[in-house]
């Protein structure tokens, strides 16, 4: 029996969630090895997922290790899971994550511990699900599934003002997610209509011929959904808050995965079954990403509270994702799908820096650090390269994602899309401003609080998961092709579904790129 | 040999990879081994390729050494390759041979620093970077390497990072240099959307039979062009983007000289010499580049006049002296402005390193006003300085006036007011050099006395580059003699790499012969003449300095604080975009967003607790409401009847 028989992708999606239930059955009092437990079974998760990327097919364009068994047979609901070259990287970096998150808790969460890897574990599986599920309801499960236990982990194991940002990340998503599910119901019914059966099935829903008015309907309730987890301006303000209170693991997984899952969602259902909604909405779009590109920039500058900055950067950076999507370019879309991991990466290991940081201090304020070069080098040397690769510079991940996402949008032939990337390649000149400030009043300087003299630098478990980001940092920067080759298929596909419908009189997306290169396909 | 090209940015980058990881663990004379050794391999894989390649015919002198696809994506690509043509071998042989000769002298000069094995990764890392730069064979390599030295220049200028001065100015370095990095990006993107390239042979080909098929809007090469010169003003420090070169002087010295006046500030003169056809068929940007290289050579030079800090001094005369360069590729005489980026690598990294070793002997005192009389005291570093003084003041038959000629003549030729420019800002040169010379190492001592009597010549391993460096300046000039037949060998080397821009420019025909004598004449008239002044000013009649203070104060103050330009700079955008912020901030995320948000919520609550008094659970009340009801309903239907 080859692997490919095996149905693999369930295994990854359920392996997390399986392994939380011997948790359970633990007295709590035993921490390390609940501890150690989830880290086995994260680690394990994360093996098993790349068995997906060995056996990706790199020149399909179609969803690989589909599952698909009937649910509710009658409402023509089924489990029906899939990944394709979008969702294989989100997927991934969920898996990579997952044991970076046990680890830098390891320390930081003294109280609950069981509760707390419970929670963990199962947000994986609901994240997992996520980026996986091929049927709108199951979508629907798992996307409110992870949910709660995010609720616990901001609401439980956060600082002070912990159920104000819990009860406002809650509410922001769940308004969001519910105008999708009337949506989704009234894909549903619609489908019932115009094919004659009731199907749940995202393949099936792809070839709905639907009226613009009601695309442009649909794409708003979806839209919603996602533009306040990605989150766009001016649908951002829960984020900051949420993750000032987060501890550690909690924003890492907040901007490393979660974010993503607001992005991913435009890809997956706004653009290949609103498509001329979304052609036309597009100006509309890039007003918001740029607008999110320049404002998070230029807010970040001002935050004294660390892990504010990065949430506010946060807003930067999805805004060039949102921007490269919406290009409706190869390398516009590439480069948005590419900036996700990078940012997964890059900004999840901003925050696991501020954890380091909070853990040894007990303080975020950028006026309480200065001077910690001295005291931390090696601390100061990976929290540079992280900065970099923050900032986009070259050799590093970043800039493979921003530079994609500019070109991309730069020969896109929507309306605006020039002046919409001559205005977002100027907010990587305000990123290097407030990166390089924070770096500056937090490492450089001499030591002005007496308690910054005796911070103690990385440990062994702190190498340990802070390397792994590093390495993947780097490798993205200098060989991209890793990432962007078994996306290509998938990327193209979305592509073709756009311009077809450009065909149709509506504008001439893709005429650029053609000219220059004859076709590509 | 060719093959292993790639070998030559490889080796430092080994090296910074050793002393990052491990330098701190092993001993300080490894860290040196592994620093210069590398570098010096380079130096000699540079030297075996040089010679390998002048056995060629001129016409085969290209090479390309492709290694992978870096990034590709639709029908966008962009690779890790290498190329080598007359530009580039040129280039990696300054870049490694004083490179080589710095990494040296850093030994002695940063013997003591605890920082030694960081200085040595970061200055290996900038020798990759340049390399990278000056080899790659496309727009978004070059971009790299352009990129990756403006970190280094960050990390080095900030080496003394304790001292806020200095992050400070790694941090404005690095952010002026990504505003003018913004247009350069934009600059390649537009290259890729025209050409459908950025590897630079195919772009440069295509690019004649575009024009001639009218399949490229002029105005766009225009745009191109001056996008990528954008860039250039930020990493070449040229107006309006300078203002962070001056600044970069809190790093130690050595970077000054390597990153700071040899090398990576004239990335842009080399980075428009590449782009040199693009340009030739852009001729209004050209004389942007002109304008804009001949005003900052003037500008620059005069700010620097009245310094009095020897490193800010050299620092402005970076700036001027790659506005000559940029003068040279503006007017169309892409070789001068390359060989004069060569002669100025060798004598402007001796005049740092010379300030460095003064510095080192009076315990990094930089303020001329407080020195005077090393000349005893320290013979070697005094001649040695003297020779880069008149080396760069184009005095016959140092290095700087066969390069400085070159120029001038060039400029002539294009039009007297950008000579004329061109011969003013030598003027200012020779003067305010020979300002420092005399200030510096003639007259009477004004150091206290207790640092006076530990005044001592540097030790061997800084003297060595200094001579080295000085023999380059004495000498280097000879490689690009005018007039004489076969006496331009730089000038002919280079040729194939900028023969198709000149002939389109026009600039095939060669001048006057007894104009181009008179303009040498008169460029050393007026050489001599700065000096003459500079002898009375600081020798002679030294209350004529504080005479002209007195005389016109205004003028003095408004030079001596450059212009007010960082002032205006602070005021215009830093603080307005500080400011902004905050208001985005407080009002628009607090205010306005949040106090939407909240308002909803309250709005929610309020009604929620209107509604809550309805459900009283009293029978009686809600008997009452279905009576009401019911009357409404009913008088609604009455009402209708009637109608």
């Amino acid at each position: 029996m080859g692997i490919r028989d095996l149905p693999i992708l369930s295994i990854v999606i359920f392996m997390p969630l399986l392994g939380s239930l011997p948790l359970f059955f633990v007295k709590k009092e035993r921490v390390e090895f609940i501890r150690g437990w989830a880290l086995f079974v994260t680690i394990l998760t994360f093996f098993t997922s790349l068995s997906l990327y060995f056996n990706f097919d790199q020149n399909s364009a179609n969803f690989q290790f589909q599952e698909r068994i009937s649910w509710i047979h009658e409402l023509g609901i089924s489990y029906h899971v899939g990944i394709d070259g979008i969702s294989l990287w989100l997927l991934l970096l969920t898996t990579f994550l997952g044991p970076i998150t046990v680890l830098c808790s390891w320390s930081a969460i003294m109280e609950r511990v069981r509760d707390y890897m419970i929670c963990l574990l199962i947000l994986e599986t609901g994240i997992l699900g996520v980026f996986s599920s091929l049927d709108l309801f199951l979508f629907y499960v798992f996307w409110e599934s992870q949910l709660i236990p995010m609720y616990l982990l901001i609401g439980i194991w956060g600082s002070q003002n912990r159920i104000y940002a819990a009860l406002k990340f809650v509410i922001y998503t769940m308004a969001g997610s519910l105008m999708m599910l009337v949506a989704i119901m009234y894909l549903y019914f619609y489908h019932k209509n115009q094919a004659g059966f009731f199907s749940m099935n995202l393949l099936d829903l792809y070839n709905l011929n639907i009226p613009y008015s009601i695309q442009l309907i649909l794409f708003i309730a979806f839209f919603l959904a996602f533009a306040f987890k990605v989150p766009m301006f001016p649908f951002h303000t829960w984020l900051p808050d949420a993750h000032v209170e987060a501890p550690t693991a909690g924003s890492v997984i907040l901007a490393g995965i979660l974010l993503k899952m607001g992005t991913y969602g435009f890809l997956r259902f706004n653009i290949p079954m609103f498509t001329e909604a979304s052609i036309n909405l597009a100006p509309f779009m890039y007003i918001l990403a740029v607008t999110g590109i320049i404002y998070g920039a230029l807010v970040s500058m001002v935050q004294p509270d660390l892990k504010k900055l990065v949430a506010y950067s946060s807003v930067s950076h999805l805004g060039f994702v949102m921007l490269g999507i919406f290009a409706f370019t190869v390398q516009g879309i590439q480069g948005g799908i590419l900036q996700m991991v990078n940012h997964g990466l890059s900004t999840g290991a901003l925050f696991l820096i501020v954890g380091i940081l909070y853990e040894r201090r007990h303080t975020r304020l950028i006026a309480h650090f200065g001077g910690l070069s001295r005291v931390i080098p090696r601390f100061a040397a990976i929290f540079m390269i992280v900065t970099l690769s923050s900032i986009g510079l070259p050799g590093l991940n970043g800039f493979v994602g921003e530079f994609l996402i500019i070109l991309g949008t730069f020969i896109s032939s929507n309306p605006y899309s020039t002046i919409a990337a001559i205005i977002a390649a100027s907010g990587v000149i305000f990123a290097a401003v407030y990166m390089l400030w924070m770096f500056q009043r937090v490492m450089f300087g001499v030591v002005t609080h007496e308690e910054n003299r005796y911070i103690k630098d990385l440990n062994l478990r702190e190498f340990a998961y802070l390397i792994p980001v590093l390495l993947f940092i780097i490798w993205i920067g200098i060989y991209p092709a890793t990432f962007l080759r078994p996306m290509e298929g998938s990327v193209k596909g979305i592509v073709v579904t756009v311009e077809k419908k450009m065909g149709k009189g509506n504008s001439i997306v893709f005429a650029v790129d053609k000219r220059i290169t004859g076709d590509w396909r | 040999m060719l093959e292993y090209i790639w070998l030559i940015p490889a080796l430092p980058l080994i090296g910074f990879i050793i002393n990052g990881i491990i330098g701190f663990r092993i001993r300080k004379h490894v860290v040196s081994l592994v620093g210069c050794g590398t570098v010096f391999i380079s130096f000699l894989i540079a030297l075996m390729v040089f010679r390998e390649f002048i056995l060629l015919d001129p016409e085969q002198r290209f090479f390309q050494k492709i290694l992978y696809t870096w990034v590709s994506s639709g029908s966008f690509n962009a690779s890790i390759g290498f190329q080598l043509d007359p530009l580039s071998a040129v280039m990696s042989l300054v870049v490694t041979g004083v490179g080589f000769i710095i990494h040296v002298y850093s030994i002695g000069y940063m013997g003591h620093d605890p920082g030694y094995p960081r200085y040595f990764a970061f200055l290996n890392l900038f020798m990759f970077s340049m390399l990278i730069l000056i080899l790659a064979n496309n727009f978004l390599l070059l971009f790299v390497g352009w990129e990756a030295v403006g970190l280094c220049s960050y990390l080095l200028i900030g080496f003394w990072y304790e001292k806020k001065s200095a992050a400070d100015a790694g941090k404005k370095a690095f952010i002026v240099n990504r505003v003018g990095d913004f247009g350069f990006i934009i600059g390649v993107i537009l290259i890729f959307y025209t050409f459908g390239t950025v590897e630079f042979k195919s772009v440069f080909e295509k690019l004649p039979g575009m024009i001639k098929a009218g399949a490229v809007d002029p105005f766009l090469l225009t745009v191109i062009c001056l996008l990528l010169f954008a860039g250039a003003t930020g990493k070449s420090a040229q107006i309006p983007l300078y203002v962070w070169l001056p600044d970069a002087m809190e790093g130690p010295t050595p970077v000054s000289a390597l990153i700071h006046a040899a090398t990576m500030v004239t990335a842009g003169v080399y980075m428009v010499s590449r782009s040199c056809i693009i340009f030739a068929y852009a001729p209004y940007a050209l004389d942007v580049v002109a304008f804009i290289g001949a005003l900052t050579a003037l500008f620059a030079a005069s700010i620097g006049l009245v310094q009095n800090d020897i490193k800010r001094v050299l620092a402005y005369s970076t700036i001027s002296q790659i506005g000559y360069m940029f003068l040279a590729c503006g007017v169309g005489a892409f070789a001068a402005g390359i060989f004069h980026l060569t002669t100025h690598a060798f004598f402007k990294a001796l005049l740092f390193l010379g300030a460095g070793s003064v510095m080192h002997a009076i315990e990094g005192e930089t303020d001329i006003t407080k020195m005077g009389g090393l000349k005893e005291k320290m013979p070697i570093t005094h001649i040695t300085f003297l020779i880069g003084a008149l080396a760069i003041a184009g005095i016959f038959p140092f290095a700087g006036f066969f390069s400085k000629d070159a120029i001038l003549a060039g400029a002539f030729e294009r039009s007297p007011y950008l000579w004329f420019m061109g011969i003013s800002g030598a003027m200012l040169t020779s003067f305010y050099m020979f300002r420092v010379v005399f200030l510096t190492f003639y007259g009477e001592s004004r150091f206290p006395h207790e640092v006076s009597h530990h005044i001592h010549e540097s030790p061997p391993v800084m003297l060595i580059p200094l001579i080295t460096l000085g023999i380059l300046s004495i000498i280097g000039g000879f490689i690009g003699i005018p007039m004489i037949e076969g006496g331009n060998r730089i000038g002919e080397f280079l040729d194939p790499v900028f023969h198709n821009a000149t002939t389109i420019l026009g600039k095939a025909h060669h001048e006057d012969f007894l104009m181009e004598v008179m303009l040498i004449l008169i460029s050393l008239i007026i050489a001599l003449g700065g000096i003459y002044l500079a002898v009375m000013f600081y020798l002679k009649k030294t209350y004529l300095p504080g005479y002209f203070q007195e005389k016109i104060p205004s003028a003095y103050r408004l030079i001596f604080n450059k212009y007010y330009v960082d002032e205006i700079y602070d005021y215009l955008f830093v603080n307005s975009i500080k400011s902004f912020s905050i208001w985005l901030w407080e009002f628009i995320d607090t205010v306005i967003i949040d106090g939407a948000v909240n308002g909803i919520a309250y709005l929610t609550r309020g009604i929620g607790s209107i509604m809550r008094r309805i459900q009283t659970g009293f029978v009686q009340s809600y008997a009452l409401s279905i009576i009401i009801g019911a009357f409404v309903i009913l008088a609604y239907y009455l009402f209708r009847i009637r109608m």
